[in-house]
């Protein structure tokens, strides 16, 4: 096979393209531009890693099934772990989009990093609804009767049947968590390419440059 | 089970749930508290100082 051919495959034509956008030394930097030096910017990663927890103690719930979760002691623990984990992500990710909000993080061609962490909250808030009335006790059979009457307002209940748990739970474990992690692997890759957003008073800092990432 | 009785004593989840309702604010106590958390953290995180902030400057 010639060079020329070799070249025009698409499997290089993409290495090149991503390798080009996205160089291990801006994939995995060594350094931060010095306005990161803020707590305000801590959040992201803490609902990145409060995220981690969510899916890991999700994957336990999962391999043991109801009677572990509710029925043993370290079942309860796991089970806790969960709901606890999830607060800490949604605590992390408001405290995060309040900050973004108020940086203008859409600034500096960076709308498609905005975008994803808007729709990853969305698919977060159905996520976690579809975890409430996946719990199999009491409390899930109550907020899946309240909720039944909203959703049949709308006209989705013969799609999206609240009450139906193999359903809820189908798109709690399978259809949301790999929609969630998707948009949240695009948004941090999307971070990467684009360089965390400056604030405003450093605004000429903000357009991302050619070489990528601002400085 | 005595540390669970203990927790279980100090925080009494078996009761009804108490609510603030200011006009049209309709909201419990717990999810109240945690907005308030949530409004307080971020005051904080714009206002403390992060550690090895100024060493980050000199070197930039």
């Amino acid at each position: 096979m010639s060079t020329t051919e070799i070249e025009r495959q698409w499997t290089t034509r993409l290495r090149h393209r991503a390798a080009g956008k996205l160089p291990p030394e801006k994939l995995l930097p060594d350094t931060q531009p010095s306005y990161v030096s803020s707590w305000i910017y801590v959040f992201g990663v803490a609902t990145l890693s409060s995220l981690i927890l969510v899916i890991a103690t999700g994957c336990l719930l999962a391999l043991r099934g109801p009677s572990w979760w509710h029925g043993s002691y370290i079942g309860h623990f796991v089970n806790s772990l969960h709901l606890w984990s999830v607060e800490v992500f949604f605590f992390a990710m408001v405290v995060h989009l309040w900050g973004k909000f108020f940086m203008g993080a859409w600034r500096g061609g960076r709308t498609a990093t905005w975008m994803t962490g808007v729709v990853t909250f969305l698919a977060s808030l159905l996520t976690a609804f579809t975890g409430y009335v996946s719990q199999s006790n009491f409390d899930s059979q109550w907020i899946s009767t309240q909720a039944k009457d909203g959703i049949n307002a709308t006209g989705g209940g013969a799609y999206f049947n609240v009450l139906n748990m193999g359903q809820m739970l189908m798109w709690h474990i399978v259809l949301l968590p790999l929609v969630a992690i998707i948009l949240t692997t695009l948004h941090v890759i999307l971070v990467r390419v684009k360089g965390v957003v400056p604030p405003y008073d450093d605004n000429a800092a903000a357009t991302v440059t050619t070489e990528g990432a601002t400085k | 089970m005595g540390l669970y009785s203990f927790l279980a004593a100090l925080v009494p989840l078996n009761n009804y749930g108490h609510y603030i309702h200011w006009h049209w604010l309709y909201v419990s106590y717990a999810n109240f508290i945690v907005i308030c958390l949530m409004i307080v953290t971020f005051v904080a995180a714009l206002l403390l100082p992060f550690p090895g902030r100024n060493r980050r400057k000199e070197n930039r």
